[in-house]
C-alpha cells in the first residue's frame, strides 16, 4: 500500500500495526486485543481524515498509483469485453481504450482513458493523454453504438490531451471539436463517468452524456491545478491555491450543476477498496442505462442540448 | 558584429513586440521593422503595405471593413461578466474585470454584429483578443449560443471570427463547458441547414480551437496566424525540441488538411460574399 503525504498518520499507524502483528507471531502470545484496537484506531483516524479532504488532497487522491483505471473496471464489471483498435486512418492510441462490453446484461459501447500501472506501461499508454487518434476511435466506436442502438458509457481519466508535434499536425483541436459537435446529436443513451482526474479538453472530448457523474474523489475542469498556478501565479508554488479557486471537486461541480451526480467512494478511496468501487460503478451504469432508455431519443437529444446550453454565469444589463 | 545571427524568429514574443492596434501617429511593423504613418496602416486595412503582416484587430475594425458602410446592429450588448466562483489569483477575477473593461470600453471578448456584406445578412461574432486575451468564459458562450438562435430564427448566415488564448481560467469549469455549449449550439444551426463559416485569426488556440473555430461548414484564416490547440511553448516543453518553422501557422494548417483557404484581409468581403452565394442564404 502506498500512501499519500497527507495519509502520514495512517501509515504510521499501519506500521505500528504490522510491528504487533510480527511481534505477536514471532514471541507465540496472543495479542488480538492490542491488535484489533489498533485497527479500530485506524479506521477512525481514516475516517476523520477523509471527511475533511482539501481539494488538493482529492487531487491527489485521483492520481494515487494504486488508483483503479479503465480496464481494471472493464475486468469486474463486465461478463464480456471485445476490446476494438484503431481510427481506421492513423493508428490505434493506446491512450483510450473501448468496445464491446456486456455488463449485467446489458451490452454497451466501453470507451475510456487507460494509464499505465508501471513505468513501461505508463509510456505506453502516453500517461492516459491521447492524440487525435484516440478521439477518433472513441467516435467510430459511438458511432457503432449508435446504429446499432447501444447505450455508450465512458469512463474519463486524464491530465489532459497530449500537447505534442504530431498531435497538432493531425489536428488535436478539431478531434475534440468533433466528438463534442457528434456526441451531442447521439441518439444511444450516453453516460460519462470521472473516474479519476477530468482535465480540461481532454476529458470533455469523450465527455458530452445524458449523464456526466463524478466519482467522489476526483477532480473535473478546465486546466490543472499546476498549469493554472504556472499561468496565473507565474510559479509552480500555487497549486494547492489553484486546486481550491478552481473548484474543481465534485461536491463543488454537482453543486454548480456542471456535473448531474457524484458516485460515493469506499472509504480511504477508490484504491483503498477497489472491488467496492467497482460494484458501485456496475450498479450506477445498470440503474442509469434504465432510467435513460425510457426517454424517446429525440427527447434525451433535447435534454442533452439544453443541459449544456444553459451552462454559463452572466449578467444582462 | 555578432558571431551568430538569429535567421528565424523565437517562440517568445517580447512584451514589447507583442501586436496590438497602433494607436500611435508612427507605426512600425512588427515583422519587417518598416515605419510608416498610422494612417497608411490604417487605410490598409491594418496590414503592412510592405510585407502584408496582418495586424491583429478586433470587432470594430473587422465589422468596419466587412459590413456594408460599415452599419450593422450590435445585439446582445447587454451581456455581461460575473464573478459567479469570485476567483482570486494574484489579483481579483472581479478587479480583472473591471481593469480590461475599463482599458477597451468593452463588456466581454465578444461582440455580436448583424448586418449586410455586399448586400446579403450575416450575423458575425467576434472575438476582442484586447479583452483579457480573447479569453473564453461565459459571456463569449451565451453570445455565441444567442447568436446562432438569432441566425435561425431570421435564416442567416452566420460567421464566427476567432482570435482567443482558449478558455478563460478565472471561469473554471464555466469555461470549458463553453466549448460543450457552443458545440451543441452549432448542431442546431447545422439541423436548420444554415451556413457557419469559421475564420480563424492570430491568434486561436486551446478551447477555442479545440470547439467551434474548428467546426465551419467552412474554416478558414487569415494569413500566418497562429492556430493549435496546445500552445507552441508547451509543446516545446513536452519534446524538448525545437518546434520545425511555420509550426502551427495558418499555412501549416492547410498543409495539413485543416483549413479550406487562406484569405488576406484585402480579399475578406469578396470571398464571403462569394461564399455566401454559393450556400444560398438571403
Amino acid at each position: 500500500m502506498q500512501f499519500l503525504d497527507f495519509e502520514k498518520p495512517i501509515e504510521d499507524l499501519n506500521q505500528q500495526l504490522e510491528k504487533l502483528k510480527a511481534l505477536a507471531e514471532k514471541n507465540n502470545v496472543d495479542m488480538s486485543a492490542s491488535i484489533s484496537e489498533l485497527e479500530t484506531t485506524i479506521d477512525k483516524t481514516r475516517k476523520n481524515l477523509y471527511a475533511n479532504l482539501t481539494p488538493w488532497q482529492r487531487v491527489q487522491l485521483s492520481r494515487h498509483p494504486e488508483r483503479p483505471y479503465t480496464l481494471y473496471y472493464i475486468s469486474q464489471i463486465c461478463d464480456k469485453f471485445t476490446e476494438l483498435f484503431g481510427d481506421r486512418n492513423v493508428a490505434d492510441d493506446k491512450a483510450i481504450v473501448g468496445g464491446f462490453a456486456e455488463i449485467g446484461g446489458e451490452h454497451v459501447m466501453l470507451i475510456g482513458h487507460q494509464k499505465g500501472t508501471n513505468t513501461k506501461q505508463r509510456q505506453l499508454r502516453n500517461f492516459g493523454m491521447a492524440n487525435p487518434e484516440g478521439y477518433r476511435k472513441a467516435l467510430r466506436l459511438m458511432k457503432i453504438a449508435e446504429k446499432f442502438n447501444r447505450p455508450i458509457v465512458t469512463l474519463i481519466d486524464t491530465p489532459g490531451a497530449f500537447p505534442g508535434l504530431e498531435a497538432e499536425e493531425r489536428g488535436q483541436g478539431e478531434a475534440i471539436a468533433r466528438n463534442l459537435f457528434e456526441m451531442i446529436n447521439l441518439k444511444v443513451p450516453v453516460i460519462c463517468i470521472i473516474i479519476g482526474e477530468g482535465a480540461s479538453g481532454g476529458a470533455l472530448g469523450i465527455g458530452i452524456g445524458d449523464k456526466v457523474v463524478m466519482l467522489e474523489n476526483t477532480w473535473y475542469t478546465v486546466i490543472s491545478p499546476e498549469n493554472c498556478s504556472t499561468i496565473l501565479w507565474h510559479s509552480w508554488d500555487f497549486k494547492v491555491k489553484a486546486a481550491e479557486q478552481l473548484k474543481l471537486t465534485s461536491k463543488d461541480m454537482s453543486s454548480f450543476g456542471l456535473v448531474d451526480d457524484v458516485i460515493a467512494e469506499p472509504e480511504g478511496g477508490a484504491h483503498n477498496q477497489p472491488e467496492a468501487m467497482a460494484e458501485s460503478l456496475k450498479k450506477y451504469i445498470l440503474d442509469t442505462i434504465k432510467t435513460l432508455s425510457k426517454i424517446a431519443p429525440e427527447k434525451r437529444i433535447e435534454q442533452r442540448i439544453e443541459k449544456f446550453s444553459n451552462m454559463g454565469f452572466y449578467e444582462e444589463l | 558584429m555578432t558571431w551568430f545571427k538569429r535567421i528565424t524568429k523565437g517562440i517568445s514574443t517580447d512584451t514589447k513586440e507583442k501586436k496590438e492596434v497602433p494607436d500611435g501617429l508612427w507605426h512600425k511593423c512588427s515583422s519587417c521593422k518598416e515605419t510608416y504613418t498610422t494612417d497608411v496602416l490604417v487605410e490598409n486595412l491594418f496590414v503592412c503595405p510592405k510585407c502584408q503582416f496582418h495586424n491583429r484587430i478586433n470587432a470594430p475594425q473587422y465589422f468596419d471593413i466587412l459590413f456594408d458602410d460599415g452599419k450593422f446592429e450590435e445585439l446582445f450588448a447587454n451581456i455581461a461578466p460575473k464573478d459567479f466562483l469570485q476567483f482570486e489569483d494574484v489579483k481579483p477575477y472581479s478587479a480583472r474585470l473591471s481593469a480590461a473593461q475599463r482599458q477597451t470600453g468593452l463588456k466581454d471578448a465578444m461582440t455580436v454584429g448583424v448586418g449586410d456584406v455586399n448586400g446579403k445578412k450575416l450575423v458575425i461574432a467576434c472575438m476582442n483578443f484586447n479583452f483579457i486575451g480573447g479569453s473564453m468564459g461565459s459571456v463569449v458562450g451565451e453570445k455565441i449560443s444567442r447568436a446562432i438562435d438569432y441566425a435561425i430564427k431570421h435564416k442567416h448566415a452566420f460567421m464566427i471570427i476567432s482570435k482567443s488564448g482558449g478558455a478563460r481560467m478565472m471561469e473554471s469549469a464555466f469555461s470549458l463547458m463553453q466549448m460543450a455549449k457552443t458545440s451543441a449550439k452549432l448542431t442546431q444551426l447545422a439541423n436548420a441547414k444554415l451556413p457557419y463559416i469559421s475564420l480563424l485569426t492570430d491568434p486561436t488556440t486551446g478551447g477555442v480551437t479545440a470547439s467551434f473555430a474548428m467546426l465551419g461548414d467552412i474554416n478558414i484564416a487569415e494569413p500566418k496566424a497562429l492556430i493549435g490547440f496546445a500552445g507552441p511553448r508547451i509543446i516545446k516543453e513536452t519534446i524538448r525540441k525545437d518546434l520545425p518553422a511555420g509550426f502551427q501557422r495558418s499555412e501549416f494548417l492547410v498543409e495539413h488538411g485543416f483549413l479550406d483557404f487562406i484569405v488576406d484581409r484585402h480579399d475578406l468581403k469578396q470571398k464571403l460574399t462569394d461564399t455566401i452565394e454559393w450556400f444560398g442564404t438571403k
